[in-house]
């Protein structure tokens, strides 16, 4: 199974085993990681999934999706450059490592 | 998987087999599920649903329904095989006249739902809700303010139904004349997706002049510039949607914006009454109230069913089922199903609730939740800084109705904190 780290905004560092094809949303919820709320469950409608992606990783993630886009404009942290929403990284055997960092807060 | 005792609930699209060989006897059921003694007391019968099997057969109606956690979020998933465009209540569209013209997004499927949901989606996005966000939270403030002055009154109409009527209908940019139809009009909505008992039958009967507002109020001239209503139509100027398909969309914002809201604030100050410790909790930290709001929606289920019917033979559970048929998803049933969530009587307001179906799940999936998280959230929090104390002080009566379950009266008096 593919190891993904999220680090808490503490800089807590917090290893998720997610099972491929899963989203790393639904990978943190599974584990019972805080920080994530997923309030509609991977629906594409919510943005309480927000993840900034570590520099290292962001070229080797699947671009933003246009409903992405829209909706990371209202999340609740600042948006930057590595600004994802976690239910639409689909976790892959090469993303074993992956590294997302967690916002202040979802909502 | 440890603290959340979340199971696994089957990917995308996929049925989850039990165990049980293909073909295997689905059992048939003789309990109603639109019945008033259902209503008054429906846990003992969906504990029953849930044990009998993953899937079962409602002989009173003829439908199937599924009850367990897993297979009510199967279905949801795979809207290719259980489609919507037949109706989602126990009426299939395939053989009878729908009682209105169909919903262009409830009750439809992709490729059309997919066009019409993107438009919703847009109007009711994240980025709208933060716009929204502070007024709705002074119309909470001030509403407190005045109940506190009141100090006793009834939860479901004074508070339920006079919040959201204080900034939906503004939301939307609805006129001051007629909001009465409302309630009335989502709750005839609701009643009919069920089967044609007293409760279906008596509100179509009295629908005309309910129909007859909304109707005109979904009209591009009533909708006040910059609310929701005017939103939609501006889409019809940048060709999203044509002429005819705004006004029915605006229509989906009145049947389903308002009623499940009151349901919904209605069902978690009833919880934070009769769970007095929860209530201490959130009043010790009341950042827990948008998660205590989604916590009475799992908990209660404000939706309680909708269909889906069967576009192939398929099988649900090792079960086979056939082509054309209904399947009633009980929302509720599965919000409780221990199989998924540990400890599922007890409304804990630091619960995980993601995952719960209580707005649906999958691509129709509740388009308005935003609004409804707003609203709760606004309201709970106020109440956590403002009140002491909630205190049932008279006989709680419920409501009743085909889809949607909650209280048509609860009285209640506040302690000011």
């Amino acid at each position: 199974m593919p190891t993904i780290t999220f680090i808490h905004p503490d800089g807590r560092a917090e290893p998720v085993e997610a099972e491929t094809g899963d989203s790393a949303m639904r990978a943190a919820i599974v584990h019972g990681l805080d920080g994530i709320v997923g309030e509609c469950g991977g629906s594409a409608v919510c943005a309480t999934c927000h993840v900034y992606v570590d520099d290292d990783w962001i070229g080797r993630l699947a671009a933003v999706g246009g409903d992405e886009d829209e909706l990371l404009d209202g999340a609740a942290c600042e948006r930057r450059a590595s600004s994802r929403l976690s239910c639409q990284i689909k976790i892959t055997p090469d993303l074993d490592g992956l590294v997302l960092r967690l916002p202040e807060r979802q909502v | 998987m440890v603290a959340t005792g979340l199971a696994g609930n089957g990917g995308e699209g996929a049925l989850p087999a039990s165990g049980a060989t293909a073909g295997s006897q689905i059992p048939s059921l003789d309990l109603d599920p639109f019945a008033i003694e259902y209503f008054d007391d429906p846990f003992p019968a969906q504990q029953a649903l849930r044990e009998a099997g993953p899937v079962v057969h409602l002989d009173k109606w003829n439908v199937y329904g599924v009850a367990r956690y897993a297979e009510v979020y199967a279905v949801f998933n795979d809207p290719v095989t259980f489609c919507s465009s037949r109706g989602v209540g126990l009426s299939d569209f395939a053989k009878e006249k729908p009682w209105r013209p169909p919903s262009l997004i409830l009750e439809a499927d992709p490729p059309a739902h997919t066009r019409t949901r993107a438009v919703l989606s847009k109007v009711l996005s994240p980025v709208v809700m933060k716009r929204l966000r502070d007024g709705f939270a002074a119309a909470a403030e001030a509403k407190v303010d005045e109940l506190l002055a009141k100090g006793s009154f009834d939860a479901v109409t004074d508070l339920g139904e006079a919040y959201p009527l204080s900034v939906f209908p503004d939301a939307v940019g609805l006129g001051k004349e007629g909001r009465e139809h409302l309630i009335p009009y989502a709750g005839l909505v609701f009643n009919a997706f069920g089967p044609p008992n007293q409760l279906r039958q008596t509100a179509i009967e009295r629908s005309a002049p309910h129909q007859a507002y909304v109707t005109e109020q979904c009209q591009r001239e009533n909708l006040a510039p910059g609310g929701f209503g005017a939103c939609i139509h501006a889409r019809v100027d940048s060709g999203e949607l044509n002429a005819a398909e705004a006004p029915l969309l605006v229509r989906s914002l009145l049947s389903a914006g308002l009623d499940t809201t009151v349901y919904g604030i209605g069902a978690a100050i009833y919880c934070l009454a009769r769970f007095p410790a929860e209530w201490e909790r959130l009043r010790r930290d009341p950042a827990l109230a948008r998660n205590a709001f989604e916590e009475a929606v799992r908990f209660e289920s404000p939706v309680q069913t909708f269909f889906r019917t069967t576009t192939r033979d398929v099988e649900i559970g090792g079960c086979r089922v056939g082509e054309g048929e209904k399947v009633l998803m009980f929302l509720g049933a599965a919000n409780r199903d221990p199989r998924r969530w540990l400890d599922p009587d007890r409304y804990d307001i630091t619960r995980k609730t993601s995952g719960h179906v209580g707005f649906g799940a999958g691509i129709h999936m509740c388009v308005g939740q935003l609004v409804a998280r707003l609203e709760g959230e606004v309201m709970l929090a106020a109440l956590a800084r403002k009140v002491a104390a909630i205190e049932i002080t008279g006989p709680v009566k419920r409501r009743y109705n085909n889809t949607l379950r909650g209280l048509d009266s609860l009285p209640v008096t506040l302690t000011p904190a």
